[in-house]
């Protein structure tokens, strides 16, 4: 298992090989608000990097959570499902949102190391 | 509504929302907490929650207070208004709309007889400038309309509130819900009336402005009392079964339409006397093509505002005017303008969420029971 990886989303992944596990980040999840229902993809399904996997509705609103990287859905976190509000409490553990066979573990190495993401926050918020 | 940041008015007590935490969000021309911080106790759930179960505070200073004064002021505001205002109890407050000539609401308001000749209204912030301008506009020269800028409005809800305001002036133990009085907080008297926007037992607390820190802190200081953002009142009133003006209810949409019909007495239905009268009359006898009903989507998934609702055999139902999440029920809840002939219990209406048809039931309102401190019980 790697260390996480980050998009400019606020969602991130984790890779061994070519299994990949994704979820928000925390600092999504305390922007987001009190979360109530996520919306996943149906295992199977081909998700192209960028497309609209997930919904996670807040009390607030609707919001898309765009594919990390290509591959195929192989495991939804199905206790998200019964209690949402574990995205709350532990956005970057237990409150994954699917895993993926990647098809372009390339894909994965751009993406932003726990550093360079936690800079990219403190950005957004200065 | 986008606005600048720079453009946003802030109320008296922004430097007590930061110091806890507040999230701001532009709200009606106004910088204004939406919820604290999760850390300490905020978040929409956590203040819907306490607000259900002990008290919370909500700086609602961004609503008008609006002051009508003048001889006859009664009588002349029952010609914008159509409640019973001429022969309105002294201190006795009312919920009344303004309507407009095809009895639409322009707003719908909170009208308390503070004097013989002196009514306040407290009317929604984003309507301020209209209601102002139609006030003005339709009332007798001789009666002068006085936005009152010198006074902060808060309002303190929750079952706790009722012990926790007695506790520092015992004179609010007379008040029953929708009567007004005055308290002596933190050494200042204060207007206040026994209502508010959430179902609970409550205040709403109009403080002069130079005072209202002062007396936010001494409810504070007491450990029933956490502050509330405007997130939370959003799911307290919609569970609830309140309307809030400019999605559920507006110009379009005529009391009858709103289901408000209970609002306007009898005399007042008799007189047709008021701006708006006629339609509203009409509707009242015929009935509305259209319904405001509570809707209980199945599942999780809020159903939100504007979506579109269609009948048993795909026809046109109506829209959601509003829709989110109860923190009491933990399902969603909306309210729907619906056509007549579908506005009625257990009725299962189908919402259309991103390509998924969500079956919706028709449901009494409100969804969760109002608590308030009534004189007959």
């Amino acid at each position: 298992m790697t260390a996480l990886r980050f998009t400019e989303d606020h969602e991130w992944i984790s890779v061994d090989g070519t299994a990949a596990t994704v979820g928000i980040t925390d600092y999504a999840q305390d922007k987001l608000g009190d979360i109530v229902f996520v919306e996943l993809p149906e295992v199977g399904r081909v998700v192209a990097k960028g497309e609209a996997v997930c919904v996670v509705e807040s009390v607030k609103a609707a919001s898309d959570v765009y594919a990390v990287a290509s591959g195929t859905v192989t495991e939804i976190n199905g206790a998200l499902e019964g209690e949402p509000a574990l995205v709350n409490s532990a956005a970057e553990t237990d409150g994954w949102f699917y895993k993926l066979e990647l098809s372009n573990p390339d894909e994965v190495a751009a993406l932003m190391d726990e550093d360079a993401y936690q800079a990219f926050v403190d950005g957004a918020e200065a | 509504m986008a606005e600048a940041e720079s453009d946003l008015k802030q109320t008296v007590l922004a430097d007590r929302h930061a110091a806890a935490g507040a999230r701001f969000v532009p709200f009606a021309g106004y910088r204004m907490p939406i919820q604290y911080d999760p850390k300490r106790g905020g978040g929409i759930v956590e203040e819907h929650r306490w607000t259900r179960t002990q008290a919370s505070l909500f700086d609602v200073s961004h609503m008008g207070i609006v002051d009508i004064v003048g001889a006859d002021a009664g009588q002349a505001l029952e010609r914008l208004l159509p409640a019973a205002l001429a022969d309105q109890p002294l201190g006795s407050q009312r919920y009344s709309f303004l309507l407009n000539q095809t009895g639409g609401i322009i707003d719908d308001l909170m009208v308390t007889r503070l004097e013989d000749n002196l009514w306040r209204l407290v009317i929604n912030a984003a309507n301020r400038a209209a209601d102002l301008a139609w006030l003005t506009r339709n009332l007798d020269p001789g009666v002068a309309v006085e936005p009152r800028d010198d006074l902060s409005l808060v309002a303190l809800q929750g079952p706790a509130a009722g012990a926790v305001l007695a506790g520092i002036d015992p004179a609010v133990d007379a008040l029953y819900f929708m009567q007004a009085g005055t308290a002596t907080l933190a050494g200042t008297a204060c207007a206040l009336t026994r209502s508010g926007y959430t179902g609970e037992d409550g205040f709403e607390l109009a403080l002069p402005v130079d005072r209202a820190g002062a007396i936010a802190d001494l409810l504070l200081a007491d450990e029933r009392v956490r502050w509330a953002g405007l997130g939370a009142r959003d799911t307290l009133r919609l569970e609830a079964g309140l309307c809030l003006h400019g999605h559920d209810i507006g110009p379009e949409v005529t009391p009858v339409e709103a289901a408000l019909t209970w609002a306007i007495p009898k005399r007042r239905r008799a007189g047709q006397d008021f701006i708006g009268a006629q339609p509203v009359y009409r509707q009242i006898q015929d009935g509305a093509a259209i319904r405001l009903v509570g809707l209980r989507p199945e599942g999780r998934a809020p159903v939100r505002e504007e979506t579109d609702l269609f009948d048993a055999a795909g026809a046109d139902a109506g829209t959601v005017t509003s829709g989110s999440f109860s923190p009491m029920l933990e399902a969603p809840i909306a309210l729907a303008l619906v056509k007549a002939d579908l506005a009625k219990p257990d009725m299962v209406l189908t919402a259309r969420v991103r390509g998924r048809d969500i079956p919706c039931r028709v449901a009494p309102l409100p969804f969760v029971p109002h608590r308030y401190r009534r004189r007959t019980t």
